[in-house]
């Protein structure tokens, strides 16, 4: 019992953590774009964080993890509508020891909302509000946890060729992160540029972000928030775990805004604070799939390359005339796909079988997230449309969709 | 009477204020402004260089009696002076009268 009582508290400490989290993603957001368009960016990370906590416990965490695979195989299963812990429910056996039930769906529940936090942020300043959260309601309805029930739900990913030669994600650089990207690299094409960010030639322009630092305070408490998106992932208090879990996680950090901003630094000729930030956080995604197997090299090294990464693909995406004004797809997608296959390279996994089906797994999740986000963006296009026109964009989100303005009696524009 | 305007850098602020007390100019006001003009300032954001042609000023305007013209002039030519493009302009315009509302005080009185 003391153990349980301790592994609790700490699985809920983490789960306040991640829930921290959502105050950082909307700092990150608001800092990076338009002041005109700040109420819009806290009513959708508000709606997100609302809505996925419901839709979770509505029906998210038994498709996730639904015991058996009722439906189909490994692929998918539903235990039913609602939190039950069931008949025969003892806290001290379920889950080894680690939580409670109830720790479980509310740690679960936090990231959930993340991976639609993710979409919030690359399709920011454009999108109507209602089919944000029409869309954002079916990705976390159907798309995040039925890819999540294929690995932490005990599905076929996590037995892909037997059982000692499973897909590995410590705590979601696939299964969160590059799900919430591909959600949002759909949208994002769909959706198309913000005016104003490429000219007429397609050479892209600068939307300088409104507020930097509050920008940098949302990185800052991003990175607090994956003391627990990490920690708590090793799923108990094991204090051998926890701790190289989270020495790994702020070394990757460290080492991933430090090469964006080096790389940036040499390719632009300027120290960027918005890629030294962004570097930070794809160190951090890059880490999240194998945090509790590095060493401390390692995690730098995978920290270092995914702050280069985001700093190309932030480029790639402006080549591609995609406009992601926060940056969410070269942090979320890009750095999450790097740290998923850098467990088949780095750490205690490494071989080429183990690459070779974590490569498998991120193809298998890019293909069902692209497919199910393209239908759910169509969808909701063809219900309420995606964009709002011209003149609210100018006007800016705030005024054209909710009739007022962040800064009331403020303002320098 | 005359009214002096002038658009100055804000770096250059503190030392024209400090010129200006300096002959005994010590009533005046000033406000921000943007304006566009041939310098362009360089950016760069995310990777995306751009120019900007908005440029930040502060602009004084201060009304002093005939006698103090030239050395209010010549106070804010020296204090505002860096040599580069966009040191800005003064401008140097007739005022007619000047009344002080507490006192009712007009003319040369009324502006010190």
């Amino acid at each position: 019992m003391e153990l349980l009582t301790s592994n609790n508290v700490w699985m809920m400490i983490c789960t306040a953590l991640v829930f921290f989290m959502h105050l950082g993603f909307s700092f990150l957001e608001i800092g990076l774009t338009r002041q005109k368009n700040t109420i819009n960016i806290l009513f959708k990370n508000f709606f997100v964080i609302t809505m996925g906590l419901l839709v979770y416990c509505g029906f998210g965490f038994n498709l996730m993890y639904p015991g058996e695979f009722g439906i189909i195989e490994g692929v998918l299963g539903f235990a039913g509508f609602g939190l039950d812990p069931g008949i025969g429910y003892d806290q001290l056996t379920y889950a080894g020891g680690g939580y409670t039930y109830w720790t479980d769906f509310l740690f679960q529940g936090m990231f959930a909302a993340t991976a639609a936090t993710i979409i919030s942020g690359a399709v920011a300043e454009r999108i109507k509000i209602g089919s944000f959260m029409l869309l954002a309601f079916l990705y976390v309805s159907i798309v995040y946890p039925i890819v999540g029930s294929w690995q932490w739900g005990g599905g076929f990913f996590s037995t892909f060729i037997s059982e000692d030669l499973g897909f590995y994600d410590f705590a979601g650089s696939t299964l969160v992160h590059s799900v919430g990207g591909w959600g949002a690299l759909v949208a994002i094409y769909f959706l198309g540029a913000r005016k104003g960010k490429f000219d007429s030639d397609g050479k892209p322009l600068a939307i300088p972000g409104s507020n930097l630092p509050i920008s940098a305070a949302g990185v800052l408490i991003l990175w607090l928030g994956w003391f627990g998106f990490n920690g708590g992932s090793v799923l108990s208090a094991d204090p051998a775990l926890t701790s190289l879990t989270l020495v790994t996680t702020c070394l990757a950090a460290a080492a991933g805004g430090i090469g964006a901003a080096v790389l940036s630094g040499i390719l632009y000729k300027n120290l960027d604070l918005t890629m030294f930030m962004n570097g930070v956080l794809g160190g951090l995604v890059g880490i999240t799939a194998g945090a509790d197997q590095m060493l401390p090299h390692t995690a730098i090294l995978i920290g270092l390359i995914a702050g280069g990464i985001v700093v190309l693909s932030v480029a790639l995406l402006d080549k591609c005339k995609l406009d992601d004004p926060v940056g969410a797809i070269p942090v979320h997608l890009f750095c999450g796909i790097w740290g998923t296959l850098a467990v088949g390279l780095f750490g205690e996994l490494a071989g080429f079988d183990q690459f070779m089906v974590q490569l498998a797994c991120v193809g298998i999740t890019a293909v069902f997230c692209v497919i199910g986000g393209t239908i759910i963006t169509l969808i909701v296009k063809s219900i309420a449309g995606l964009r709002v026109d011209e003149k609210e964009e100018d006007d800016g989100l705030d005024i054209a969709e909710h009739g007022t303005r962040a800064y009331g009696d403020f303002s320098i524009n | 009477m005359k009214k002096i305007e002038a658009i100055i850098r804000k770096s250059n602020f503190s030392k024209v204020k400090q010129a200006l007390h300096s002959v005994e100019v010590n009533f005046f006001t000033y406000w921000d402004v943007t304006g566009v003009g041939n310098e362009k300032e360089g950016h760069v954001y995310r990777g995306v260089t751009y120019s900007t042609s908005d440029i930040q000023r502060r602009y004084l305007s201060i009304i002093v009696s005939d006698e103090f013209v030239e050395r209010t002039i010549n106070a804010i030519l020296e204090s505002a002076y860096t040599g580069e493009v966009g040191d800005g302009k003064i401008f140097v315009f007739p005022a007619e009268e000047a009344y002080r509302i507490r006192t009712k005080e007009t003319g040369k009185t009324s502006l010190n």
